[in-house]
């Protein structure tokens, strides 16, 4: 390809022009973007630091001096279950809602209306998660109680939705439905990306061949978009983890372990645990709630850990 | 090869800074200066309880207006932070919910902070709580305190129970369920709360008083304002809440001795004058922590009262600070301190008997 050897003859020019050294705006360039790259890794590790520090007085303490008079497992395992359970609860809503948005905007909707769409999704990540927790309780919550009296009477032969309802809507299912819109934007951000770039050709071919839109959706788009899909889940399922302000303010939490959804029993998450204990707590207490912070911490990077083995396992194949 | 080693070192290096500066404590000097109107000058701050905070803002509003040279910062930070950031001389004055404890070493901690001075602790700020609910069609909800514990631990559920029947008679109760709702952060109003609970009927709560609520399976909501807000929502909830705050919700009225008490400030205000000092927590001249009298069956007292305290020292490094918290303190327990207090966060003024005792303890901060 005659391209090609343009391109390598000039960069063969340019190294011998420069006396077979570097220029300095390449060696600037890449000194800056290995500072930057270390500047993160740094941080992270700082931050690792710091947990692992500041929490391991509250790890090695026993049970009658941390609060509740628990052992740490025992404090932080309810929170680690209450954390991951919203998080979940978000990811089953958010994803799917995220994959359909993303098919209808890049491959389904007329252009116009695709393009003011994909503006109003990206806007959702916008507001503030204190906003999302104030519409949780002002109007997602009152507006649901009903809802789950009804799931109480006619489905309450699933455990999750045993009861008894909330006479409030602060309940973990209504927590992760917030959690759910909060992270909708991301995922189908990233999925719009995917799907935007599968190639004209495959979707023509399958087209050509006789198949429906939605058949060349699911044997075209679907599979090319779907290690970005997985990625984007994970990502959004990260800031679930994470999510402080809007859970703080939703959930009625009181440390129970239940995977009923619809009651005013709610274990509570990691993060929402700090906010609330942090600050009226002093001395040990202060250790115990940065080593729960450790512990979304781990729990955080072998989420995304697991994302990056299932993608990588997808690349392969 | 060197690269790598470089990349090694660098980010060693940024790991340490980051370290560092992740263990050090920031601290907020105070320093003098400055000149104005009034007769004393400077900044000093403050942190501590949020129970103060509305009250420490107007305090803070007014003091600053007439005495223009001084500026003060009160950080709402929490009860135990503000007595941390006290003990470790960030702030000059802290607020907190509960007095110094002898856990830990506390008290003796803050004593040292005020090296060759002493320790000032007073009750600045009495605020009662009270119970709110949510029951349309019943008003003047009242409720004995065994009655009111087994609500609250779960043992009535029903609003028709026949305990609550008998507190109220002649009242039409409906079957709704109950919902008890409490604090899910730690805070005093829990608390206290939890005090009046296991000091009155202890047969009935039997849980360790502590600022985390220790029943698990009731409704929780984070702050006052989660709290009314949540009662306000939900059909058959009741929960506990600065009186202030409790807005267009019925108060029950609480059986003390022989009859139904109502969360006043007169009431409350007069639990603590009625209350003896708690002789371990207040082993100086100026210490005053309060032991309340929650089993009072006096007349005119309602005994679920939160007690927030001020702490100083009696000296300070510098002349100017010493002058700006006597005079900024002396303000806050005098009856217009007080008074505003009252208005602008519906908190029970200091009465005088309480006023003459509290004092002597700021006047014996020595100004330059």
């Amino acid at each position: 390809m005659p391209q090609v050897d343009t391109t390598t003859n000039a960069g063969q020019l340019l190294a011998a022009a420069s006396g077979g050294r570097r220029r300095l705006g390449d060696r600037v360039f890449s000194r800056t973007a290995v500072v930057a790259a270390v500047t993160i890794l740094a941080l992270l590790a700082g931050v690792a630091v710091f947990l692992a520090s500041e929490g391991l007085p509250a790890l090695t303490a026993s049970a009658s001096e941390l609060p509740e008079g628990k052992t740490f497992l025992d404090y932080v395992a309810p929170l680690a279950f209450g954390t991951v359970l919203a998080a979940a609860i978000a990811a089953i809503v958010a994803v799917p809602l995220a994959v359909a948005a993303a098919l209808f905007i890049t491959h389904i909707a007329p252009p116009r209306i695709a393009s003011t769409l994909g503006y109003l999704v990206d806007l959702l990540a916008a507001i503030p998660s204190i906003i999302y927790g104030l519409w949780g309780i002002f109007v997602l919550g009152p507006a649901a109680v009903p809802v789950l009296k009804w799931l109480e009477e006619k489905l309450g032969w699933i455990p999750i939705f045993e009861g008894p309802a909330s006479v409030t809507g602060r309940t973990m299912l209504v927590a992760g439905l917030v959690l759910a819109v909060m992270i909708l934007p991301i995922v189908s951000a990233i999925a719009r990306e995917a799907f935007v770039q599968t190639p004209r050709k495959l979707e023509e071919g399958a087209q050509a061949l006789g198949a429906t839109r939605w058949e060349t959706i699911r044997m075209t788009v679907l599979p090319f978009g779907k290690s970005s899909v997985i990625s984007g889940a994970m990502l959004g399922l990260g800031r679930a983890l994470g999510e402080t302000m809007a859970v703080t303010i939703i959930l009625s939490v009181s440390g129970a372990v239940s995977f009923n959804l619809i009651s005013q029993a709610n274990p509570s998450t990691i993060a929402a645990n700090i906010a609330l204990n942090f600050p009226e707590s002093s001395g040990l207490a202060i250790n115990a709630l940065i080593a729960t912070g450790l512990v979304l911490f781990a729990i955080t990077l072998v989420t995304n850990m697991g994302a990056r083995a299932i993608i990588a396992r997808q690349n392969h194949e | 090869m060197t690269s790598s080693k470089w990349f090694v070192a660098l980010t060693a290096a940024v790991i340490l800074a980051i370290g560092l500066a992740a263990c050090g404590s920031s601290s907020d000097e105070t320093t003098g200066g400055g000149s104005g109107g009034g007769s004393v000058s400077g900044e000093i701050a403050g942190a501590g309880s949020t129970a103060q905070q509305a009250a420490q803002e107007a305090w803070i509003a007014e003091f600053e207006n007439e005495n223009s040279g001084v500026t003060i910062s009160y950080d709402p930070v929490g009860s135990g932070g503000g007595r941390e950031q006290f003990i470790a001389g960030g702030v000059a004055y802290a607020g907190s919910d509960a007095a110094l404890s002898t856990e830990e070493g506390e008290l003796e901690k803050a004593e040292k902070r005020c090296k060759t001075g002493q320790l000032v602790e007073v009750p600045g700020y009495i605020s009662p709580i009270a119970i709110i609910y949510n029951l349309p069609g019943v008003e003047d909800l009242q409720l004995d305190p065994e009655t009111l514990a087994k609500i609250f631990n779960q043992e009535i559920t029903s609003w028709n129970d026949k305990a609550i029947a008998a507190d109220n008679p002649g009242a039409e109760l409906p079957d709704t369920r109950i919902t008890p709702v409490n604090r899910s952060d730690e805070s005093g109003t829990t608390q206290n709360f939890t005090e009046y609970l296991s000091e009155v009927v202890p047969s009935v709560w039997s849980y360790e008083v502590s600022g985390d609520w220790p029943v698990k399976g009731g409704e929780a909501a984070s702050g006052t304002s989660g709290v009314v807000e949540a009662v306000a929502a939900g059909e058959g909830a009741i929960g506990y809440a600065d009186a202030s705050q409790a807005g267009e919700l019925g108060i029950a009225k609480i059986k003390v001795g022989s009859e139904y008490a109502e969360p006043t400030a007169e009431a409350a205000a007069k639990v603590l004058e009625e209350s003896p000092l708690d002789k371990e927590l207040s082993p100086g001249k100026y210490t005053l922590a309060y032991k309340l009298d929650r089993k009072t069956e006096s007349e005119g007292t309602y005994p679920i009262v939160l007690t927030s305290y001020l702490i100083a020292c009696t000296k300070y490094d510098s002349a100017d600070e010493a002058s700006a918290v006597k005079a900024y303190l002396q303000y806050v327990v005098s009856p217009e301190g007080q008074e505003l207090a009252a208005e602008q966060a519906g908190s029970a003024p200091l009465s005088s008997a309480l006023t003459a005792k509290v004092t002597p303890a700021i006047e014996a901060i020595e100004a330059g």
